[in-house]
């Protein structure tokens, strides 16, 4: 089965290059990977796992990692682009094969979308890719015409012999050049000649989207498909005790009743039958002894890991925080708290499975193909070359569907019971809702001593919290610390003496997982709101007194400078109006928001103007760095004023869009992007955006109200969107 | 047997009558671009037109459309011509996933279809769909943009 998707530029979309239609076979070029499929059918010639030429000058560069909105799925592209000296208008982006990872031992290395990576993991090997290629099309035209490569240069898919003028196309040469042996050592450009890079660029996807054709994991479709809805425990980490199916034995369309171990699906000929179905379905649960835990509860656990003294673990520890507490001329103490948030992505969790014959096929929504293809394996007992994961659109992902794989899990369980008969499992949003791997809460401590001019000499935190890492992952912690749940302050960027950060790891039974941005979707909005009471407490303005201890941090002062200066810190404001800053390093970007805020007496708040700043280093694709940016504030924003998932009776209370409610529209305020790059170094762009957002609102808050707000979201302030 | 004629052309359908329109538009007549978001009507991503209105087909019973116009993403183009709200969605870079926005979409050009020269405020009010990835101040620059093409095209 082939389900590859392409995407053309120029005016013809045509289908080409089924993966399966390999001819040619031996020739292996780029990279060491053997059987290579080189020939295509259609004359089109692998020059490396990323370069595939057709002979009419068509260019196919491959991509391997998912593509849900972040935009890396033509960013990525542009970086072989750039070094491989294409017409951009003639490129054709293709996914790479999961199954032909393995089978040609990783030929495109890491294959996931996860931790804003993709450009900054990809971009060195990517752009070599490009640049091996070139450097082989070009020794390919001076073998034909017997010069030297030196004199031949390429540039839109044309290489030139500079002494004789001479011409060829890339699609002329390139059968010759795949049988050249690859360059070992290949020159990058230098930024200042990049051509592409740093230039909007359309993304490719966005045509197939505006015509209703892009295709998500929920659209896949198979002849003879029956479908499934599925009903799991209500309660984390219980089971199936008993089912009783009497009630839709006769009812139209149903298939089947297949009890697993921790959920119960029921199969029918199209899913809204099976999911009615299901709900008469009498389900009985053993609720493993969880079905007393509550929201209090699990704080009651947290709240012991702020002074638990056994097991804890350190994540930084400078100077002697005791001693300069002592000598401190204030002292100021805080406690924090973030809550649980589901990652409530707008297409649910599915996934579409057929076992045949000791192969499984998979069509799924997947932040990572690799980890689907090995769930999928696993399940369903077979070798992993016998695997294909189908690549398509996620309809988002926000971390939901990378680590987890419970969707494969259950999808290639279900199909497996069904063998031989394709099986489109998925959930309905009540179950996405109450089924996720939440953004971990966390409850944090703080303690910090000034000098007496209001300096920081002394800065103390205590996470309390669950690891991610080692409940979601199942690996072992090193030195016992997650490094997400002290992200921003084991690194924190200020001039501190004394610093000692402890980690109470605290696991409750709701799972939990990585949510955009992860640790610094939380501990910036804690960190940055308690300098801000430290810049209080000095009588300092919050910018300047940033500005004053960032000396050791010179990107973070630079973002901070820009976003400050663009946003007109300190010029007046319209009376009732307040602003907040803040900044911090996240995915090895550095970013910085100012928020404009009015507060009214009845607490209604209004955002008036978010300014937000971001250096990332090198940017590939501005205006897609910007929509990355405009996304990050409403995704922020949603969470900060209404984000809570609250368990009660051992599950989750909220279970659709009226109880986990999301920023619309009309809610959205002003956001300016202010880019900040310094150059020298390739950032993440996906996730960064958050995490200043949410403490530059709470400062402005506090601004305009003299109210902190140590914990989210706002809604339980009292506050409302005006 | 339930007839309805969706983007132009007729079917009739086998289906319980109380089946949400959706998933005789998905699952039926393999129509895929409306989505599943909420099943609630809270989402807006499966919203289609009936009869020129937008609707939130998965809370529609295919019985109120027996008889009806169904128009979904699919059928906006005309002879091949994208609407220009689908252009103005390209020219701004809309979509991020794109998961919403044949909602989206389909909600703008039912705004656009009544009102002509949208302010900010009736935007506000009639595009209530939701999209995670916020993409809400690009969904408005488009509508803006769409309305202009309109007026040079109409006038």
């Amino acid at each position: 089965m082939t389900g590859t998707f392409t995407h053309e530029f120029g005016p013809a979309r045509r289908k080409f290059l089924k993966q399966s239609a390999a001819i040619g076979g031996g020739l292996t070029v780029g990279f060491s990977f053997p059987g290579a499929f080189a020939q295509k059918a259609d004359g089109a010639v692998e020059i490396n796992a990323w370069v595939v030429i057709r002979p009419d000058d068509a260019i196919i560069i491959r991509y391997a990692r998912s593509e849900m909105g972040q935009g890396s799925m033509t960013s990525a592209p542009m970086l072989v682009a750039e070094e491989l000296e294409c017409d951009w208008t003639r490129v054709k982006i293709e996914y790479a094969s999961a199954n032909a990872s393995v089978k040609r031992k990783r030929a495109w290395g890491d294959m996931a979308a996860v931790g804003s990576r993709t450009i900054r993991n990809s971009q060195e090997y990517l752009r070599r890719a490009g640049a091996t290629a070139r450097e082989m099309l070009i020794a390919a035209a001076a073998q034909q015409w017997g010069v030297p490569a030196s004199e031949c240069s390429a540039s839109s898919s044309f290489i030139t012999h500079g002494p004789s003028k001479r011409k060829v196309s890339f699609g002329k040469v390139a059968d010759a050049a795949a049988r050249l042996e690859p360059p070992k050592d290949v020159k990058l450009k230098d930024p200042k000649d990049w051509k592409l890079i740093g230039k909007s660029v359309k993304r490719i996807d966005i045509p197939d989207t505006v015509m209703g054709r892009q295709r998500y994991g929920i659209d896949a479709q198979l002849p003879g498909m029956v479908y499934a809805a599925i009903a799991q425990c209500p309660v984390f980490g219980g089971k199936v005790k008993s089912v009783d199916a009497s009630k839709i034995q006769n009812r139209r369309g149903i298939i089947k009743v297949i009890p697993l171990e921790t959920y119960v699906a029921v199969i029918a000929d199209n899913w809204w039958r099976a999911k009615e179905a299901l709900r008469d379905v009498a389900i009985e649960w053993d609720t493993a002894g969880n079905s007393g835990v509550s929201s209090a509860s699990i704080m009651e656990f947290l709240r012991a890991g702020l002074t638990q003294q056994e097991g804890l673990a350190f994540a930084r520890r400078e100077g002697d925080v005791d001693q300069a507490f002592g000598a401190a001329a204030k002292v100021l103490e805080a406690e924090y708290f973030t809550p649980y948030l589901a990652h409530a992505t707008m297409e649910p969790m599915g996934c579409l499975a057929l076992v045949k014959d000791g192969k499984v096929d998979v069509w799924t929504s997947t932040q990572s193909v690799e980890a689907s293809l090995a769930t999928a394996a696993a399940t369903a007992g077979v070798p992993l070359e016998n695997v294909e994961v189908h690549r398509v659109q996620l309809g988002g992902g926000f971390g939901r569907r990378g680590g987890g794989q419970d969707f494969v899990r259950q999808g290639v369980a279900i199909a497996k019971a069904m063998e031989g008969t394709p099986v489109k499992m998925l959930w309905t949003r009540e179950e996405d809702m109450q089924h996720d791997f939440y953004r971990p809460a966390s409850l944090i401590r703080m303690k910090a001593g000034l000098d007496a001019s209001g300096n920081p000499v002394a800065w103390y935190s205590r996470v309390s919290a669950p690891s991610i890492v080692a409940t979601l992952l199942k690996l072992p912690l090193k030195d016992g610390i997650d490094p997400q749940a002290v992200a921003s302050y084991a690194d924190q960027p200020y001039s501190i003496p004394n610093v000692r950060i402890e980690y109470a790891q605290r696991n409750p039974h709701v799972p939990v997982g990585f949510w955009r941005t992860v640790g610094h979707s939380q501990n910036p909005y804690m960190r940055e709101c308690f300098v801000d009471e430290l810049a209080s407490a000095a009588g300092k303005d919050p910018y300047e007194y940033r500005l004053a201890l960032l000396g050791k941090a010179p990107k973070e002062l630079g973002v901070l400078e820009a976003t400050a200066r663009a946003a007109g810190w300190g010029k007046p404001l319209r009376a009732g109006v307040h602003r907040g800053i803040a900044v911090t390093e996240a995915y090895g970007s550095y970013t910085s928001a100012v928020a404009e805020v009015s507060v009214d007496d009845k607490g209604a708040l209004t955002i008036h103007r978010l300014v937000l700043g971001i250096d990332c280093g090198y940017v590939v694709n501005p205006d897609n760095v910007i929509a990355q940016m405009q996304g990050s504030a409403v995704f922020a924003l949603t969470a900060l004023i209404w984000g809570e998932i609250t368990i009660k009776d051992g599950r989750v209370e909220q279970s659709n869009f009226h109880d986990y409610r999301l920023m619309q529209l009309r809610e959205m305020p002003a956001v300016e992007v202010v880019m900040a790059p310094s150059g020298g170094f390739w950032g993440g762009v996906g996730e960064p955006g958050q995490a200043s957002i949410l403490p530059a609102v709470c400062n402005a808050i506090y601004a305009a109200t003299g109210k902190r707000i140590r914990s989210l979201p706002l809604k339980n302030h009292g506050l409302t969107l005006a | 047997m339930i007839e309805l004629t969706v983007n132009g052309r007729k079917h009739s359908v086998d289906v319980e009558p109380e089946m949400p329109l959706l998933w005789v538009l998905r699952d039926v007549l393999d129509v895929k671009g409306p989505k599943f978001g909420c099943g609630i009507a809270q989402c807006g991503a499966c919203t289609v037109h009936l009869n020129g209105e937008p609707v939130r087909s998965c809370s529609v019973p295919v019985s109120a459309a027996a008889g009806q116009k169904v128009l979904t993403i699919e059928g906006l183009a005309q002879r091949g011509q994208l609407h220009p709200v689908q252009r103005a969605w390209i020219d701004h870079e809309v979509p991020q996933c794109g998961y919403c926005q044949s909602g989206q979409i389909m909600s703008a050009v039912a705004l656009l279809g009544k009102n002509r020269n949208p302010s900010d405020q009736d935007i506000d009010a009639a595009m209530t769909n939701i999209c995670r990835c916020g993409t809400y101040a690009r969904i408005r620059t488009a509508i803006h943009a769409a309305a202009k093409t309109l007026k040079s095209t109409k006038a």
